[in-house]
C-alpha cells in the first residue's frame, strides 16, 4: 500500500529529551509511528508523518513531549473562523469522519 | 421501599449480576443501524447506554475493554469479542467514535474514572487492569487513570479485528497494529458521508450556475435555463464527484500532498477529458469558465476531506488553507464571469 505523508516541515511536535526517562510510551501510542527508542531515550525518526493528535504528550508522564493538537480538518476549521471558535470537528453533533 | 431502607437492596445482589449481557452477533437491525450511520441518517443518536456490558459469562479475573458509546463502534468490538468472556466498559462519548470522541475529550481521564467508579468495577473484577483502543490515548493519560483509580491501562491495538490476535500474543501489539492506516475500504466508507454532508454546497452552486445560465443578449429567458439545465446539472456533478468521491479514490496516487491540490488535479482532468470528447455541453468561452469551475470546486471538497483522512495535521491544513483558498476564490470567480460573458455573446 502507497504510504501517506501530509506536508512538510509543518508539524509542533517538539520533544525535551532532557526530560525523557525513555518509557516508551508515545511509541505505544502513536498511530503513526513517529518515534524510535535509541539508547534509553526516545527520539523523533518522522516529524512529517505526525498529525498532532496529542496521544504522546498525553500520555507522557514526564512531560517530556509537547504539541500543538488539533483536528486536521478543513471543514472544522472554517465552522471555527465563521464562529470564531478554535477549529472543532464540525461532525461533533453528526457524530465523526 | 429501597429508598427509605439504609441499604440500597440492589448493592446487595452481587454487582456482577446486575451487568447487562449482550451477545457477539449482530442482528439485520445492527447491520442496517451500521449502513444508515455510514449514510449519515440519524447519525448523532447512534448510540447506546454507557455503563458495563457482559459478553459471554466474564468472571472477576475476565479482561475489561473499553469502549465508545457510539453504537457502529460498540458494535464492531462486540462482534470481535466473539467466545470471550469478557467485560465491555463503555464511555458517554455522546455517540461519537472513539477516536474523534477522544480528539474531543469525551473519550477521556475524567469519563474513564467516573465511569469505573460508577459501575462499581472494582467490586466486579479483582484484577487491576483496562484494554483501550489505542486510538484512545489521545483523549486519556493512562499515568493519571493509574494514580487515581489504581486501574492501569493498556493500549491494545487500533482495530478491534486485531483483539484476537493481540489477546493470543499474550497482550502484545504488532507494529502493524499500532498504525493507522488508510487504505482503499476506508476511504470509500467515508465518502458517502462527506456526499451527504456537501451536498447543499452543491446545491447552491448549481442554483447559481442555473440562475446565470438564465442571461441571455436579449435580457433573461427561462427558454434558455431549460436548455442549458441538463448539461449545467451534469457538469456540476461531475465536479462535485470528482472532490468527494474520485480524489479520495485515487488519493494517495494523484501528485502533491496538500488535499486541496490534489482536487485541483482531479477536478482539472475531469473538465479537460470532458472538453476532449466536447461533452461540456458551452460555446468556448463557457468551456473554458467549466474548467476554471472544475478546478475551484473539486479542489474544494477534495480540501474537506481532509477531516475525514486518519493523517493530516491542524497546523499542515492550516497551512494548506491559506493557499487554497485565494486560490479557489479567484478560480471561482474567474468561472463565474466567464460563465456570464458566455451567455452574453451566445
Amino acid at each position: 500500500m502507497r504510504k501517506f505523508v501530509y506536508l512538510k516541515n509543518v508539524v509542533t511536535l517538539q520533544l525535551d529529551k532532557d526530560k525523557c526517562n525513555g518509557c516508551g510510551m508515545c511509541i505505544k501510542v502513536c498511530p503513526h509511528a513517529v518515534f524510535e527508542i535509541s539508547n534509553k531515550k526516545v527520539e523523533i525518526l518522522q516529524k512529517d508523518a505526525c498529525m498532532e493528535c496529542g496521544a504522546c504528550a498525553l500520555n507522557c508522564a514526564s512531560e517530556a513531549l509537547t504539541v500543538k493538537t488539533g483536528v486536521g480538518c478543513a471543514a472544522g476549521i472554517i465552522e471555527g473562523m465563521l464562529k470564531g471558535t478554535e477549529p472543532t470537528c464540525s461532525c461533533s453533533s453528526a457524530g465523526c469522519c | 421501599m429501597p429508598s427509605q431502607s439504609i441499604i440500597n437492596p440492589l448493592r446487595l445482589m452481587p454487582f456482577a449480576a446486575r451487568v447487562p449481557k449482550v451477545t457477539s452477533e449482530l442482528n439485520w437491525k445492527d447491520k442496517l443501524g451500521a449502513v444508515k450511520a455510514r449514510l449519515a441518517i440519524n447519525r448523532h443518536a447512534y448510540m447506546v447506554n454507557a455503563g458495563l456490558y457482559a459478553i459471554g459469562n466474564p468472571n472477576k479475573s475476565s479482561d475489561v475493554f473499553v469502549t465508545s458509546n457510539y453504537k457502529l463502534t460498540f458494535d464492531i468490538l462486540r462482534k470481535n469479542l466473539a467466545d470471550f468472556n469478557a467485560w465491555m466498559l463503555v464511555l458517554d462519548t455522546k455517540g461519537v467514535n472513539v477516536w474523534c470522541a477522544a480528539g474531543k475529550g469525551t473519550f477521556g481521564t475524567d469519563e474513564l474514572v467516573k465511569r469505573i467508579n460508577k459501575t462499581f468495577l472494582t467490586d466486579i473484577v479483582s484484577h487491576r487492569k483496562l484494554i483501550l483502543p489505542q486510538l484512545g490515548a489521545v483523549g486519556v493519560a493512562a499515568h493519571k487513570v493509574k494514580e487515581q483509580t489504581g486501574f492501569s491501562v493498556s493500549y491494545g491495538p487500533v482495530r478491534a479485528e486485531d483483539i484476537r490476535a493481540y489477546v493470543a500474543r499474550g497482550y502484545k501489539v504488532t507494529p502493524t497494529m499500532r498504525k493507522v492506516a488508510f487504505p482503499l475500504l476506508e476511504r470509500l466508507k467515508l465518502v458517502p458521508v462527506e456526499i451527504v454532508l456537501s451536498y447543499k454546497y452543491f446545491f447552491a452552486g448549481l442554483l447559481i450556475l442555473m440562475g446565470l445560465s438564465g442571461i441571455h443578449p436579449d435580457g433573461y429567458s427561462i427558454v434558455s435555463i431549460a436548455e442549458k439545465w441538463v448539461s449545467v446539472t451534469l457538469n456540476t456533478l461531475v465536479t462535485f464527484l470528482a472532490g468527494t468521491f474520485f480524489s479520495p479514490l485515487l488519493l494517495p496516487y494523484i501528485p502533491f500532498r496538500s488535499f486541496s491540490a490534489k482536487g485541483l488535479v482531479v477536478g482539472l482532468c475531469s473538465a479537460v477529458i470532458l472538453l476532449m470528447f466536447n461533452a461540456l455541453g458551452g460555446n468556448f468561452v463557457e468551456n473554458i469558465a467549466w474548467v476554471f469551475l472544475f478546478g475551484a470546486i473539486s479542489s474544494f471538497f477534495a480540501m474537506n476531506f481532509t477531516g475525514a483522512s486518519t493523517y493530516t495535521s491542524l497546523s499542515g491544513v492550516l497551512k494548506e488553507m491559506k493557499i487554497a483558498i485565494p486560490i479557489q476564490i479567484t478560480l471561482a470567480i474567474v468561472g463565474l464571469v466567464l460563465f456570464t460573458v458566455a451567455q452574453l455573446i451566445n
